[in-house]
């Protein structure tokens, strides 16, 4: 790696989750019937200038809660979201535009995102009148701005949303994002929405967006393949937890533990090759994830896990630090030796 | 042996405050028995109105088969009285669809949704199909299945409400099951499953599939022939292997750079297809393609380019494409 990037990343620590958990009471009135769901545990994680950190995992991870917990759209159960190495929640409390105009977020559905019955220039005009743009002849300017910036002809700011594609409705998302200013922007699924020919246009464009202003993406993601393409750092989820954090260059090698291993092998490969042979990935994984509300014991993947040991089902591990990532795996030495010294529970070795 | 399914000339329109637009236009593929095809295309491409025309099931009110045959084993389906075509779908043809939420009924039990169909088509009694329904929902890897004939679709998971969808197609033993985006809801790992299942039901009941998705990764994986759709034509079709490695129409080329997501050098740029696709009531005039098209000369602007052989059990639908793209 770039020793460069290194020491400007371990610097220029902008946005850092610090042990966020976050549980949600549902059920009845009655304490009885209540029940907790663990949608976040003890998640940290941190971001610097100009950095892409992919978040991915299946339904039900805890990814999105974990977006809206980076955003203070939810508070935290505990622990605590930094801005600069403040609270977020102190920032909030004196001066919330500060830390609003530093975070910003782009939504999966633009469709769902944008007014309707408001142009686009309208859109874009709220956040630059609300972060205190008092003038409006340079409002103006700056919406052009912004719409060039994202590849769209300053004439669209006349225009309405259902007069606009969904690939060109979500730059006007990205736009209206990019408007304060923002040091983080958390795409949650951005692209997944969008046509395959207009998803690469798009991560072209926050590409080249990245460079030019050196803004930190926190991308929430379930494609595999973008998280390869685009990310610095990628951490992987389950039930809640972070059960892998792994460089770009430590993703090229492979994944780790079982469950990114599990994930990363599921997912279809486009085959170009005439002469290779085609089949389906065989199915790395029996099962279902199990409810946050009853959580397994011991490791929270060992019921599906192919290379449980009679401890998983006992004691929780730790994420340990090993070979420059971070597993959360009882087994991780093994696991990073591939796992074949691990006898298989019975269910996956027919 | 004649194909299970062809397709001739299929030509779908929806009628809107503007007038007729085309959302399928002059459509036309074969389908052997035990074969799997992917009709696969972008949104606005026609691929599940095409799904909704073989079924018989665009509304009156909405739209209607404007031209074209659909010869399924030897009776054409789209002249087929709607009588004789409710015999057809659901016994004949199974069918699945993307959101199994959507799809089942929340206030009948899985038992009752899977014997259903049997009991419809009269296919078996009362209990002959609760039964059927236990061996089914074993068959498409349910666990405690007895048990589960009883529950409601709020009481299971997304990937074993796909299943249970499954279930039911296949309830009366279809030769064709045509499986619309059967994937795309579920996650990766469940995703994986579901398409292991297809491909090993597939062999075990001498199916063909019909897959329309979007995903060139699926499709490279399970399928055995391809139908590339833009703007409601077919743009070129041909055995998987070949179209994959020597695509001969810019548009399937496009599609195939955007989504390979395989990087050897780092960081490089991902290729995209410049523009937007083109809305059904404003499909433009020649080739659909031919404003995003790289390679496009004036010629394609005006003229609609026709299917031209271009190997083996392959047609291209481009001025250039006879001789290769690159």
């Amino acid at each position: 790696m770039n020793p460069i990037l290194t020491q400007s990343q371990s610097d220029g620590v902008i946005l850092e989750a610090k042990q966020v958990t976050k549980q949600f009471t549902i059920g009845g009135l009655l304490t009885r019937n209540r029940r907790i769901v663990h949608a976040l545990s003890n998640v940290s994680f941190s971001i610097a200038a100009g950095e892409t950190v992919a978040i991915v995992g299946e339904s039900g991870c805890g990814k999105s809660t974990l977006a809206r917990c980076l955003l203070h759209l939810i508070e935290p159960t505990s622990g605590s979201v930094m801005l600069d190495g403040m609270d977020a929640s102190y920032i909030l409390s004196q001066d919330p535009s500060t830390f609003r105009r530093a975070v910003q977020i782009v939504f999966q559905d633009p469709y769902a995102s944008l007014n309707p019955r408001r142009t686009i220039g309208q859109s874009l005009d709220d956040p630059l009148r609300i972060f205190g743009m008092k003038d409006r002849a340079r409002r103006w300017a700056r919406i052009i701005e912004l719409l060039r910036l994202v590849g769209l002809p300053g004439e669209f700011a006349h225009r309405y949303p259902h007069e606009l594609s969904g690939g060109q409705r979500q730059r006007v998302a990205i736009a209206r994002a990019l408007a304060p200013n923002p040091r983080v922007i958390v795409c949650d699924e951005a692209v997944s929405a969008l046509d395959v020919s207009v998803q690469a246009q798009i991560i072209n464009l926050l590409r080249d967006i990245q460079d030019k202003i050196n803004v930190a993406y926190v991308f929430i993601t379930h494609n595999l393949h973008l998280v390869r393409r685009i990310a610095d750092r990628v951490a992987i989820m389950y039930l809640g937890e972070i059960v892998e954090m792994v460089s770009r260059n430590g993703l090229l090698k492979g994944v780790a533990h079982p469950y990114s291993r599990a994930l990363f092998s599921s997912a279809p490969v486009l085959n170009r090759d005439p002469h290779a042979k085609r089949q389906v990935p065989a199915p790395a994984l029996k099962g279902e994830v199990p409810s946050p509300i009853d959580l397994p014991s011991g490791c929270r993947f060992h019921p599906r896990c192919p290379y449980r040991q009679p401890l998983c089902s006992t004691t929780a591990p730790q994420l340990q630090s090993i070979q420059g990532r971070d597993i959360r795996c009882h087994f991780a030495v093994q696991m990073l030796e591939s796992g074949v010294s691990l006898p298989k529970p019975k269910e996956y070795t027919s | 042996m004649s194909a299970l399914l062809d397709v001739r000339g299929l030509t779908i329109e929806y009628m809107t405050t503007r007038g007729a637009v085309r959302a399928v236009d002059d459509v036309s593929f074969t389908l052997q028995r035990g074969e799997t095809l992917a009709l696969v295309g972008e949104s606005g491409s026609g691929k599940s109105t095409v799904a909704l025309g073989l079924l018989r099931l665009i509304s009156p009110s909405s739209g209607r088969i404007a031209a074209g045959s659909v010869i399924y084993n030897g009776r054409d389906l789209a002249k087929l009285p709607e009588r004789e075509m409710r015999l057809v779908r659901g016994a004949e043809i199974g069918t699945i669809f993307q959101d199994p939420a959507m799809a089942l009924n929340p206030v009948h039990t899985i038992g009752r949704q899977i014997a259903e169909t049997m009991l419809l088509h009269n296919k078996a009694t009362a209990q002959d199909a609760m039964d059927r329904a236990i061996e089914l929902l074993r068959l498409v890897g349910v666990p405690a299945p007895a048990d589960r004939i009883r529950q409601y679709p709020h009481n299971l998971s997304g990937g074993m409400r796909q299943r249970v969808m499954i279930a039911m197609a296949l309830a009366c033993g279809p030769s064709l099951l045509i499986a619309d985006e059967p994937t795309t809801a579920l996650d990766v790992t469940v995703q994986a499953q579901v398409l292991a299942l297809i491909a090993d039901l597939k062999q075990k009941l001498d199916m063909a599939v019909l897959l329309i998705t979007h995903d060139l990764a699926v499709v490279s994986s399970v399928a055995d022939r391809v139908v590339v759709l833009y703007g409601g034509r077919i743009v070129e079709q041909g055995p998987v292997p070949q179209v994959f490695a020597d695509p001969r129409h810019p548009y399937t080329k496009g599609l195939l750079d955007a989504s390979d997501w395989s990087d050897d050098d780092g960081r490089e740029r991902l290729r995209d297809i410049p523009g937007a696709i083109p809305s059904l009531g404003n499909m433009p005039t020649g080739c659909a393609f031919s404003p995003r098209c790289p390679v496009a000369i004036e010629p394609c602007r005006t003229v609609r380019p026709r299917h031209v052989e271009v190997g083996r059990d392959r047609t291209a639908a481009c001025l250039l494409s006879a001789g290769g793209l690159e």
